[in-house]
């Protein structure tokens, strides 16, 4: 089952990406935010909260002046370390307490700082790359069943319901649980603290719920026999954190959109680019799968005119992913099942574009999402609309699969909603798994045309995002239909440039690791 | 004449009910017979489970049917609906033009920390919804979309400010009650601030009814399926049944 497309022109498109993501790059290298600084102490072993419950890494980064935050937290930080001999997590807990101020310590050599965090940078590294090491030899022994993974959600806001659902849903067939978050958690600038009970359409992503789930679906993986992933979202004003605190807790994916939050949550899009290339390092590190979220564009705009910008999107994701150092088996590039079921052919549709994004993306694991726009009060048509979304995606070879409820526009899902949810996927994925292989599209057919229009339409978006550059085709509306200005949003105050002394020591080790050229800003140039 | 009504399965006043639920117990056949009971428990008869299955350990699943002996006076339910004098863009542009004599503004927002903006979206983007034209598309009004994540303060602020006419408020989450709490928050500010005779409320979301809205306080409530130009007459006809309003 194969589309006969213009291979030239996805040759062109990922050219066009490379070109609209270059200067994007160029000011990811110059720039760090309040975020990265956080994740590079929490990294270092900083963590737990001082007064008034403020995490301790907001402290010490919100203590640094505006020279030494351009130089990076690590500097201060580490001339402390070398001051004090303190482990870093001692000295954390001892500056949100008042003993110390991570600012008393500038007459320490910057040599001497950076001695002194060495070992501590091995440490963390050590520790992100055992938990890796940790998934390779769970999945080895415990395989997952084929894909697509069927994928659902929890969200009781209640660390502990969601335990028990997870774990219900797991027996039931999921593969992956992802815990959505409480709503708004993504314009806190803070990571919450501990174990939560209390959330609003979500439980709240903390590093304590991150462990009591894992530890949930570590027990289910090795009693079902098959290994269990959990998911969680690297996105908004914390989403290097999240990167960061997933990886440490063994999260084996997470969402991340090069311009979800933009466009969506109306965070500064520069916040969003450099926060998004140091997790994305991390992420690549941790062999933690993204899922974009291409999904979100036709929750606004209509599925069938807005294809070709999510094929675009998902051309300029891989591109961002690919520039942090993500191979393509970690790039889950996302689309959705949402063309109205009352259009005529619309089926044949879906399927042009799941086919489409499988071929021009083979080695992605490709993420689907169900359909919700169209979702109503009637459970009967939403349970016969899901099954085929569950069609088009073994069909067409997706590799995550959200599953659709059928009381998607009614309530976070019940835990029987969720097992109604995967036995139709069951279902339909069993009879039909090897459908694709056994079918042709028509030349020049309704699918093959469709798919053809899709992307010479994507290829048209990318030229002009290209030419007018990527900031500002955002500000100009070119995605979602929505304007976002350089400067404006959440978050932008967090931004700075880095001075010529700028050092990080893990986004260094990181681009060792991952075989990237060093940053090409002010601080690369002095050193 | 009779106006009782029960529900209708294949004859008139069989009361048939389909019911499923999870119970967390093990599957076996006393999980069959208490889902039975429970059911009979809530009133109904002659109850028959059709399935009933282990969906996880510890869980059960039951799909059943049953009839229920309770009848409902149709003629005395009231919930009156915020959309029975609908206009069309063009009658609600002329009608605002003729008795307002000036453009109406509106702001909307998906107020608290709700971000789902699909439904305000749908009312007053351009595109419109299910073919209906969007509050932007009108010559009637000036639209101000203020997004997701909007905290009320900032709301009535901006109302305040800009002599806004209309106030949308939209809320899709309702987990343990936000929505209510943040709609109540609204009206109680607006009144603090001495706008709330000034401005015309309107409530929505998938679960807003005209009924819930008007005991919150709100002028109106739209729930799923709205169409944005039956937002728009109510906004239009409630302005201009305000004398001191229409002509400010």
């Amino acid at each position: 089952m194969e589309l006969r497309i213009d291979r030239s022109s996805v040759e062109r498109c990922r050219a066009l990406a490379q070109a609209i993501a270059a200067p994007v790059s160029d000011f990811i290298d110059a720039h760090s935010t309040v975020a990265v600084e956080r994740s590079v102490l929490r990294l270092l072993g900083v963590d737990g909260v001082g007064a008034d419950e403020i995490p301790v890494p907001n402290v010490i980064v919100d203590a640094l002046g505006a020279d030494a935050k351009a130089d990076g937290v690590s500097l201060a930080f580490g001339r402390a370390v070398a001051e004090t001999g303190l482990a870093p997590e001692i000295l954390g807990r001892e500056i949100a307490a008042g003993s110390h101020a991570v600012t008393d310590f500038a007459r320490v050599p910057a040599e001497a700082a950076r001695a002194a965090l060495r070992p501590h940078v091995e440490a963390g590294l050590e520790r992100v790359r055992s938990r890796r090491v940790e998934r390779d030899e769970r999945l080895a022994r415990l395989p997952q069943q084929p894909a697509p993974l069927l994928y659902v959600i929890v969200a009781s806001g209640n660390i502990y319901e969601d335990r028990t659902a997870a774990v219900a849903a797991a027996e039931a067939g999921a593969q992956i649980i992802a815990v959505i978050r409480s709503t708004g958690q993504s314009l806190l600038d803070f990571v919450p603290y501990g174990p939560t009970t209390e959330g609003f359409g979500g439980t709240y992503a903390t590093q304590a719920n991150f462990k009591i789930m894992r530890e949930a679906l570590d027990e289910a993986s090795e009693r079902l026999g098959r290994y269990v992933m959990l998911t969680n979202y690297a996105s908004g004003l914390c989403m290097p954190e999240i990167a960061t605190t997933a990886a440490l807790e063994r999260l084996d994916m997470l969402l991340n959109d090069s311009m979800y939050g933009i466009l969506f949550r109306d965070i500064n899009m520069k916040r969003t680019f450099v926060d998004q290339h140091f997790s994305r390092m991390l992420n690549a590190y941790s062999g933690i799968v993204i899922n974009t979220g291409e999904d979100n564009y036709l929750t606004t705009a209509d599925a069938v005119e807005q294809a070709h910008a999510v094929l675009a999107s998902q051309f300029i994701n891989e591109e961002f992913a690919h520039r942090a150092g993500m191979p393509d088996r970690q790039i889950g590039l996302g689309d959705a099942y949402e063309i109205s079921p009352d259009l005529e052919d619309g089926f044949l549709f879906q399927v042009a574009q799941a086919q489409l994004a499988r071929q021009i993306f083979p080695q992605a694991p490709l993420k689907y999402m169900p359909p919700t726009k169209h979702m109503t009060g009637d459970i009967f048509k939403g349970h016969l609309i899901d099954a085929l979304f569950n069609l088009t995606s073994v069909m067409t070879g997706q590799t995550i699969h959200l599953c659709g409820m059928l009381t998607e526009a009614i309530h976070t899902p019940f835990l029987g909603d969720r097992v109604l949810a995967i036995e139709n996927a069951q279902y339909v994925m069993n009879t039909a798994r090897h459908f694709g292989e056994e079918i042709s599209f028509k030349d020049g057919g309704r699918i093959e045309t469709r798919a053809r229009d899709v992307l010479s339409d994507c290829e048209r978006l990318l030229s002009r995002v290209a030419e007018t550059g990527m900031m500002e085709s955002i500000e100009g509306k070119a995605f979602a239909d929505v304007s976002r200005p350089p400067d404006g949003g959440r978050g932008f105050d967090g931004v700075f440039a880095r001075g010529p002394e700028y050092w990080n020591p893990f986004e260094e080790a990181l681009r060792a690791e991952l075989g990237l050229s060093a940053a090409r800003g002010a601080a690369a140039a002095v050193r | 004449m009779s106006t009782s009504v029960k529900p209708y399965g294949d004859t008139m006043n069989d009361g048939k009910v389909q019911l499923s639920f999870t119970l967390p117990v093990e599957w076996s056949e006393a999980a069959d017979e208490a889902a039975r009971q429970l059911v009979a428990k809530m009133g109904f008869e002659d109850v028959q489970v059709a399935e009933g299955r282990r969906i996880a350990s510890g869980f059960s699943f039951f799909v059943v049917y049953a009839s229920t002996p309770q009848a409902i006076d149709f003629s005395t339910i009231k919930a009156p609906s915020a959309k029975t004098h609908a206009m069309s863009m063009e009658e609600v542009d002329a009608f605002v033009n003729e008795r307002l004599g000036r453009k109406v503004r509106v702001a909307g927002a998906c107020i608290g920390t709700d971000a789902h903006t699909v439904g305000i979206d749908a009312i007053l983007n351009m595109k419109g919804y299910k073919g209906d034209y969007g509050l932007e598309r009108y010559h009637a009004f000036e639209t101000f979309n203020l997004g997701s994540q909007v905290a009320v303060e900032d709301l009535v602020r901006f109302a305040k400010e800009k002599n806004i006419d209309a106030i949308l408020a939209s809320q899709v989450v309702t987990q343990k009650g936000s929505d209510v709490r943040n709609f109540t928050a609204l009206v109680e500010l607006l009144e603090a601030e001495g706008l709330r005779d000034r401005v015309v409320t309107i409530c929505g979301g998938p679960r807003v009814t005209n009924l819930m809205a008007s005991e919150l306080g709100y002028d109106a409530g739209f729930g799923r399926g709205t169409l944005p130009s039956e937002v728009a007459s109510f906004i239009a006809l409630r302005l201009a049944e305000r004398p001191a309003l229409s002509r400010s």
